[in-house]
């Protein structure tokens, strides 16, 4: 593989490889960028586990094998908790749902925390290309929340 | 008059437990594929959801989105330390995509949902082909003349545990692949499903990365293309807790044991395994595009 490097070395003007020069640092990134996903998700699933026992015991019709559909809780306008304020009072009073929701928010904030680790990476790998990109990416991503949101 | 019977006792005979389980053990599947093929698992949760559970489309595209997120994340936590995913080209790309997304919401009510179906259906029918066309090399490229490439230094190497060997390879087509990736961006935020459809083709096909490393590197993308949509998806009331909670941890589930095969696998067999994915999505797209 190494005669493939040198071969490339003719193609056109190219800035030094940065990722030679600190290798260590790369793999630095890599491994925190990794963790940051681990961490979400492990966090995430122990909410939504949590949640979905809690509201197995306090509904235990819902554990039997018969006399109750799921129906009701799965059809267009079930209720469940699917604001912030809302998510609140669920977690206030344990509902189980709330601990799912709360899950689920952790769930969908790992990708952009994963972003915003990247810009902090790339900085620390001194590549300001890079971290130009992730920076606008992220924006775009955060901007993206307050348009849906509103 | 069958099919009335099983309707009648999936919804009034099948409890919230059962619900769960069956829903669990599907989406641990679901997980596996997603993560095989670069994927959300949508393909198989969505039509689950509607045709099996009765369940109404827009809760089912709701678990969809979160299916895709937990694929992503619990896959590319192993394929970014394995160093299988090409971080540079997909936080790069990722540019097109989340703009595509922002822009594909404004959209949504230009464009007729049916003729943007049967447009994905066909473009992803000729993805099909071209990669099954190409689905015995392996060559990579040693040489690239990309400019953007070149300057982002996106170029990368992974270990193919299959071939037992460090594979490098550069890249290329750079500005096709941010066409393709703003397109898939714009899909996703339209129709509301993942496009790892479309990213894959555009890293395998106008790209050359190694097969393995863009379905890696598709899975490490379509978590932030979905986490764009997703806050809304919520805030709509649109994510049910008792459909994403089995969704979310059977998948996660399901992608952590998948990430420990691709590397196995030749790149040949994932090509083949996508295809018949791609044939089944297109199919799904062109019949609800057309009916």
């Amino acid at each position: 593989m190494d005669a493939a490097i040198a071969t490339s070395a003719g193609g056109g003007e190219r800035p030094p490889r940065k990722r030679e020069v600190n290798e260590e640092k790369v793999r630095q990134s890599e491994i925190a960028i990794s963790l940051v996903l681990r961490i979400g998700v492990s966090v995430a699933v122990a909410l939504v586990m949590a949640g979905l026992g809690l509201t197995f015991a306090r509904h235990p019709g819902y554990a039997h094998l018969s006399g109750s559909s799921y129906h009701p809780l799965t059809r267009l306008g079930a209720k469940f908790p699917h604001t912030i304020g809302q998510l609140g009072h669920a977690l206030a009073i344990g509902d189980g749902r709330g601990l799912i929701g709360l899950g689920l928010v952790v769930l969908i904030a790992t990708p952009v925390l994963r972003v915003a680790v990247a810009v902090l990476t790339f900085a620390y790998e001194k590549d300001p290309p890079m971290t130009i990109v992730t920076l606008f990416v992220l924006a775009v991503l955060v901007g993206s929340f307050f348009v849906g949101g509103a | 008059m069958l099919d009335g019977i099983i309707r009648m006792y999936v919804q009034y005979g099948v409890t919230p437990l059962v619900f769960v389980v069956v829903l669990l053990a599907i989406s641990v599947l679901a997980g596996v594929l997603g993560s095989l093929v670069g994927l959300g698992g949508g393909v198989v949760v969505v039509p689950v959801l509607t045709l099996l559970f009765h369940i109404d489309i827009r809760l089912a595209i709701g678990a969809s989105i979160v299916s895709v997120i937990a694929t992503s994340s619990g896959a590319a936590a192993t394929y970014v330390r394995e160093r299988m995913t090409n971080l540079r080209a997909g936080m790069f790309l990722e540019i097109a995509t989340t703009t595509g997304a922002v822009s594909g919401a404004y959209l949504t009510t230009v464009f007729p949902a049916r003729a943007l179906f049967i447009l994905f259906g066909v473009v992803l029918s000729y993805s099909a082909f071209a990669i099954y066309h190409k689905r015995h090399a392996t060559a990579v490229l040693t040489t690239s003349d990309d400019r953007i490439a070149n300057y982002f230094d996106l170029h990368g190497s992974y270990y193919d545990e299959a071939e037992k060997q460090e594979i490098s390879y550069k890249v290329t087509g750079t500005k096709v692949g941010l066409a393709m990736m703003y397109v898939a961006g714009m899909v996703s935020a339209l129709l509301g499903i993942g496009s790892g459809a479309l990213k894959v083709p555009a890293m395998d096909l106008a790209m050359h990365l190694p097969m393995k490393v863009s379905t890696a590197t598709s899975n490490f993308m379509i978590g932030v293309t979905a986490a764009a949509s997703a806050g809304f998806y919520f805030a709509r009331g649109q994510i049910d807790p008792i459909i994403a909670a089995p969704v979310a941890v059977g998948v996660l589930g399901g992608a952590m044991l998948g990430s420990r095969v691709l590397g196995k696998i030749t790149n040949t067999s994932v090509r083949i395994i996508f295809v018949v994915v791609l044939v089944v999505v297109a199919i799904e797209m062109l019949q609800r595009g057309v009916l």
